[in-house]
């Protein structure tokens, strides 16, 4: 109970993130907050704000995640998903 | 990515006046067929190098133009942008600046850029055009792009960029002579063009969003195969389940298919022996080319095919595009450690030689994961070691299968069920190892993940045919020469001194000192001198014991004539207990000097690949003793 509260004030502060996806669902994303050269990587990859991403697959465990960016599918760790500030569609 | 690549430079000679040769460099993203593309140009006129004083490798090769007529291609590593951020960035960079002392600056560049995704990838095409440097731009799968119904208007996008372009789809060939079009024209400066500014990520994105446009680029629709394989690559049941099964298939294959064409070299080297036998009068030098050269190389060169096949299926793996996907998989398990996906990359290339392992860990941004992945990879089973596991195991392990019921009983016999266990241990003692390390010396605050799934393809013969042709020549380069010297120089010791006129008796020979020498520290692994001088010529590399084992048998049969072969001649030297001692010390230990010398390159000092040697001898030395005692 103390988790999920803990969770929806954070969602209710933050905002939506990449991690919240579920598999099939579509997003822009916002910002990236992460260090410059982290978020460098991650935009000549297509992770670049005003984008549209969308999930693709998980790995069996579920974590990484594949992402459905810019004409190619890239996989992320849940933690850096959790760093990318979405809109939902 | 290059998991199979190299242990050392080799390959045809390319002549060395450059002087005469224009240099063209090929740049591209990762997974632009950039590779494909140098493999249709050079063919075999290609060899791998080092920049030397850094840790990036890149091809080189001859692009022959017809009339006499060549340039000379460099390879560069898949890179994203120029920004040097990474080392292969930063070379990039340099090579393409002219600023390199050891390369000349190229007269033209060939941009290699995936059509099928075009947009994503027009991005570097900033940057390179910012050069100057005369550019054709090479729209590579260009047959792809037509099949899924995309389109780019060719003109348009010459017009929008001030340059050539071509379109090409380099596993087939098609457009390739428009390549070498270029390289035989006068490679014309690119008009210019209005490019963004390089630093700001988003404004390039923009900017190759608009030349797409002006191109009328139409993105081809999803690759349909690919989502389809992933459905169940990926599935969370089936996925793992295919892993293995895909894992267990290649082992049994190579232990399997691999054995006629063992018995086959096994049987040349057999038959030429015999004739050299009777056709050398010389006594002393019949028994240096029968029992130390013959013996002693042809021990283990008859594992070239399994070796090539282990090669064949990762080239597969790689070049479908599996590879990624088990990165992806792995991750998780490689997180517990630690470590993450892209340390996966290095420690499967491990299995087939820690070299060029250690030297795809230079992907890996994070220095200390980068150290840690260094540091474990000699532990994973590399192909140096499948001589001497095979040999100890077909001698001492029986064939029965594990589960002998009818239907698994086909599936896994105890031999493989045992090298498997090899492999098994090698991970183990990996994972451990890193887990420790990162949780104390290597600790390092946040791991990222990042790894583009490329679309499934079909391998083709040509860049599989071109791998194996390196890697068997990689091998029978170092039969012929590590192997062969240490093989010669230990048949002189064994045959020294004299006695009499007549050689001495193995054990009384000066091999057979030190061997007896050493004896007492390792006989509470079950071992005996023979075993011994086996350990020691090992250390330059470890498939040498064979050869080792096979002549010092070798001059014990020539002295009591009993023709007895390698596996039943074991027999008679150690137990099971020490053999499974043997393959325990084998699995741990870290005897290759090749892999010392790349990891004192790559970590820059003597400080990890000592630490690396005694800890990993001492590991070797503790699991063989308690080998020994569980099993006798």
């Amino acid at each position: 109970m103390v988790l999920i509260l803990k969770v929806l004030r954070k969602n209710l502060k933050e905002g939506s993130r990449l991690v919240d996806l579920r598999k099939g669902e579509a997003a822009i994303l916002e910002r990236l907050d992460l260090p410059g050269e982290d978020a460098q990587r991650l935009m000549e990859l297509g992770f670049l704000p005003g984008a549209q991403i969308s999930v693709a697959h998980s790995a069996p465990g579920g974590d990484p995640l594949v992402f459905r960016v810019d004409g190619s599918e890239v996989a992320l760790r849940r933690e850096t998903a959790r760093h990318l500030a979405i809109k939902r569609l | 990515m290059s998991t199979a690549a190299h242990c050392e430079t080799h390959g045809p000679e390319i002549p060395a006046s450059y002087g005469t040769l224009k240099t063209v460099v090929l740049v591209g993203p990762p997974n632009s067929g950039k590779t494909t593309l140098f493999n249709q140009l050079t063919g075999l006129n290609q060899k791998v190098a080092n920049f030397p004083g850094v840790t990036v490798d890149h091809h080189t090769g001859l692009a022959s133009l017809g009339e006499g007529r060549a340039v000379r291609i460099i390879d560069l590593p898949g890179i994203y942008s120029l920004a040097a951020r990474s080392e292969d960035e930063r070379i990039a960079y340099e090579v393409l600046t002219g600023q390199r002392a050891d390369t000349p600056k190229p007269d033209a560049i060939l941009l290699v850029l995936d059509s099928t995704n075009l947009t994503r990838h027009l991005m570097l095409a900033a940057p390179i055009l910012s050069l100057g440097v005369p550019t054709l731009v090479i729209l590579n799968m260009a047959d792809d792009l037509k099949t899924r119904a995309g389109k780019i208007d060719r003109e348009a996008l010459e017009r929008e960029l001030g340059t050539s372009v071509v379109m090409v789809a380099a596993r087939s060939g098609q457009g390739v002579d428009g390549v070498r079009e270029f390289l035989a024209s006068h490679m014309a400066a690119p008009k210019p063009v209005l490019l963004p500014v390089l630093q700001d990520v988003p404004k390039c994105r923009e900017w190759a969003g608009s030349i797409g446009m002006s191109a009328a680029y139409r993105p081809p629709i999803p690759p349909k195969w690919t989502r389809r394989l992933d459905n169940v690559f990926l599935h969370p049941v089936a996925g793992p389940a295919v892993f293995g099964l895909i894992v267990i298939a290649v082992f049994q294959t190579i232990f399997t298919a691999a054995k006629p064409l063992m018995d086959g070299v096994q049987r040349l080297f057999d038959n030429s022996g015999a004739f050299i036998a009777t056709s050398v009068p010389i006594p002393w030098l019949r028994s240096l080319l029968t029992e130390g050269v013959w013996a002693g190389v042809g021990s283990v060169v008859k594992f070239l095919p399994q070796i090539l096949l282990l090669f064949l299926f990762i080239g597969l793996l790689e070049d479908s595009g599996y590879l990624a996907r088990a990165a992806l998989i792995a991750d998780r398990t490689m997180a517990r450690f630690g470590l993450q996906g892209k340390s996966f990359i290095p420690l499967l290339s491990a299995y087939a030689c820690a070299v060029p392992a250690v030297m795809a860990t230079r992907t890996i941004e994070n220095k200390r994961d980068r150290t840690a992945t260094i540091l474990i990879a000699p532990f994973m089973t590399c192909s140096a070691r499948l001589p001497v596991y095979t040999l100890i195991v077909a001698a001492f392990i029986p064939k029965r299968p594990v589960f002998n019921v009818p239907v698994l009983s086909g599936l896994l016999s105890q031999q493989t069920a045992a090298i498997l266990g090899l492999y098994a241990l090698g991970f183990a003692a990996a994972v451990l190892t890193a887990r420790v390390l990162k949780s104390s010396v290597l600790r390092s605050e946040r791991t990222s993940f990042l790894l583009e799934m490329p679309s499934y393809r079909w391998p083709t013969f040509r860049s599989l045919g071109l791998r194996l042709l390196d890697r068997g020549r990689v091998f029978l380069v170092r039969a012929g020469t590590v192997i062969l010297a240490v093989t010669v120089g230990l048949w002189i010791t064994a045959n020294l001194p004299y006695h009499h006129g007549k050689p001495p008796a193995i054990e009384d020979s000066l091999a057979g000192t030190v061997g007896r020498t050493i004896e007492p520290v390792i006989k509470p692994l079950g071992f005996n001198w023979k075993v011994g001088i086996g350990l020691i010529t090992s250390l330059a590399a470890r498939e040498v014991i064979v050869g080792t084992l096979g002549t010092i048998y070798g001059l014990e049969k020539g002295a009591d004539e009993h023709s007895l072969d390698l596996q039943a001649s074991l027999h008679r030297d150690l137990t099971l207990g020490g053999a499974i001692a043997l393959l325990v010390f084998f699995a741990f230990a870290m005897q290759c000097t090749s892999t010392i010398a790349v990891v004192r390159r790559e970590t820059g000092g003597w400080k990890w690949p000592a630490i690396q040697f005694a800890y990993m001898t001492a590991l070797a030395y503790l699991g063989a003793l308690a080998a020994y005692h569980i099993w006798s």
